[in-house]
């Protein structure tokens, strides 16, 4: 089969908007009417919210029209990961439990600061349940499938999100990242992801997982459009705890900075084992396109991942205790027997992967003040087949569901900015980690975006869809 | 640990928080917590001082 044409980025479709060349409207028909003949395919999205949609691209006409301002994105198609809340619908966060919720009353923050900036909401994606996943594989609902073979995972816990730009059905998706669950979907699907740095978006109205560990972020097929997107939902909110106070930082007019002066390095030892071949060549494709041979090695990162999963374990277990008390049949079973598990670890051990996780946090820092960024694998391999229980890494039968993430949850543990750039390798692109120091997105996208405009990072147009 | 010891382990913290547990579950929970409290101990077995302070303490 061969490609579809070439679509349009958010930045071209907020440009022909806000010129009069398009109008919002048509661009949601379009999008809607190629989410109804590709979904099907590829069984991204929960929920399409035409009604809205078409309504919130009808007042962004007529603002236009009235010569109104109408924001960066105008026009802008995006959707959501569903444990995001969107007014009007249960809260899902690809559960079963969670659909007998009352619909919610109010958007997430990150959806009304989109939408603020124009851009228009055409529905709620699929998901591993409640984000305790790195497959994309889902009980309920299916799996999201992957949109360079439809026969492969998309990675989770983001699936949706990942298949539903990497499939170009929107230029954008919103997803969170716990352990890796937005830089894994872009890995598998062929996309740019960004997991900010912990608390600079805010989490509000949006179903938790493990509250020390969740971050939410955007996926993009280009790095202009990840940095319009995150500029657009930038910003402190009483409504989330954890979120920043700190002054909006804007990245996207920086993004064509040069960057030869910054100190870029390959993460070594931890992160340069466990890997197939494919992983190998996309980090050593990345660190040559960037002119660096640098090897750094980040201390205690096996113990930093051990950490990770206790935390995510035990703080996941308190968040589901009552449901695995009332209504255990409802979960998944694989996610209900891990979260059984979680709540039997003793709390003394939490409380040392805490203290740790205070230790390698300085450790890490102490690295970053000679580097500026970090290259590092975003997952072991390409997507492995659906269903698919084991692969040998490193000459070792593993279980795949545990192994996806290790290389993207000693970087979450501490809350590190992360780009995850799109390497598109044949048959399966595979994704690669720019990773900055705290509050340094803008770092990270640079270095991203010079690696796009050189060819060396794009994300592939699937055949056939 | 002994599998024995994990199931009693097991059973007990079940009771104590009154969480259900079927004997067809059962393999996997004791699997999972296997990996978990394998990963604990490279936690665990990591020298700190006693001053050192977990990363959840906030500003008041």
């Amino acid at each position: 089969m061969s490609a579809a044409p070439t679509p349009l980025s958010a930045a071209e479709i907020a440009k022909a908007v806000i010129s009069g060349r398009m109008s919002a409207l048509e661009v949601t028909e379009a999008t809607l009417a190629r989410i109804d003949r590709y979904d099907e395919i590829l069984n991204a999205f929960t929920d399409v919210t035409a009604y809205r949609a078409r309504a919130k691209a009808r007042a962004i006409d007529a603002a236009i029209e009235a010569g109104k301002p109408v924001g960066p994105l105008a026009g802008v198609p995006f959707a959501v990961k569903n444990l995001f809340d969107v007014k009007g619908i249960a809260t899902r966060a690809g559960s079963k439990i969670n659909r007998d919720l009352r619909p919610a009353s109010r958007d997430a923050t990150l959806i009304e600061r989109m939408e603020a900036a124009g851009a228009v909401l055409v529905g709620a994606l699929n998901m591993g349940e409640y984000a305790y996943d790195f497959t994309g594989e889902n009980v309920h609902d299916g799996p999201s499938r992957n949109p360079h073979d439809p026969t492969r995972m998309t990675g989770g816990s983001s699936g949706g999100s990942g298949s539903a730009v990497g499939g170009a059905l929107v230029p954008i998706a919103l997803g969170s990242d716990t352990n890796g669950s937005i830089r894994v979907p872009s890995s598998f699907c062929g996309v740019f992801g960004l997991k900010p740095t912990y608390g600079r978006l805010s989490r509000a109205r949006s179903f938790p997982f493990v509250a020390s560990l969740d971050h939410l972020g955007p996926f993009a097929r280009s790095v202009r459009d990840l940095a319009l997107a995150y500029d657009a939902m930038q910003g402190s909110d009483a409504d989330d705890a954890a979120c920043t106070t700190r002054a909006v930082e804007p990245t996207a007019g920086l993004l064509a900075q040069n960057i030869g002066g910054l100190r870029i390095a390959v993460a070594g030892g931890y992160f340069q084992k466990n890997l197939f071949p494919e992983a190998i060549e996309a980090v050593a494709h990345v660190a040559k396109a960037l002119g660096t041979s640098r090897v750094v090695e980040i201390p205690e990162a096996a113990r930093a991942r051990a950490a990770a999963y206790i935390i995510t374990a035990t703080e996941g277990a308190s968040l589901h205790l009552d449901r695995l008390r009332k209504r255990p049949n409802d979960f998944d079973p694989v996610v209900r027997d891990r979260l059984i598990a979680g709540a039997m670890v003793p709390a003394v051990l939490v409380d040392r992967a805490q203290k740790f996780r205070r230790w390698y946090r300085a450790k890490v820092l102490e690295v970053f003040k000679s580097v500026d960024v970090l290259i590092a694998p975003a997952t072991p391999c390409v997507a492995p087949k659906l269903g698919q229980v084991n692969f040998v890494l490193d000459g070792a039968e593993t279980p795949v569901r545990a192994s996806i993430g290790l290389h993207t949850q000693p970087i979450s543990f501490i809350g590190l900015p992360v780009v995850a750039v799109p390497v598109p390798l044949q048959p399966m692109p595979i994704g690669v980690q720019l990773i900055a120091p705290p509050w340094r997105e803008d770092i990270a996208l640079r270095v991203a975006y010079a690696l796009e405009r050189m060819g060396a990072v794009t994300a592939p147009l699937p055949r056939g869809i | 640990m002994p599998a024995d010891t994990l199931d009693d382990y097991i059973d007990g913290v079940a009771k104590a928080l009154a969480l259900p547990l079927e004997e067809a579950w059962r393999p996997a929970v004791r699997a999972n917590l296997d990996v978990s409290l394998r990963l604990a101990r490279l936690v665990d077995e990591f020298p700190l001082p006693d001053e050192a302070e977990p990363a959840s303490v906030f500003t008041a």
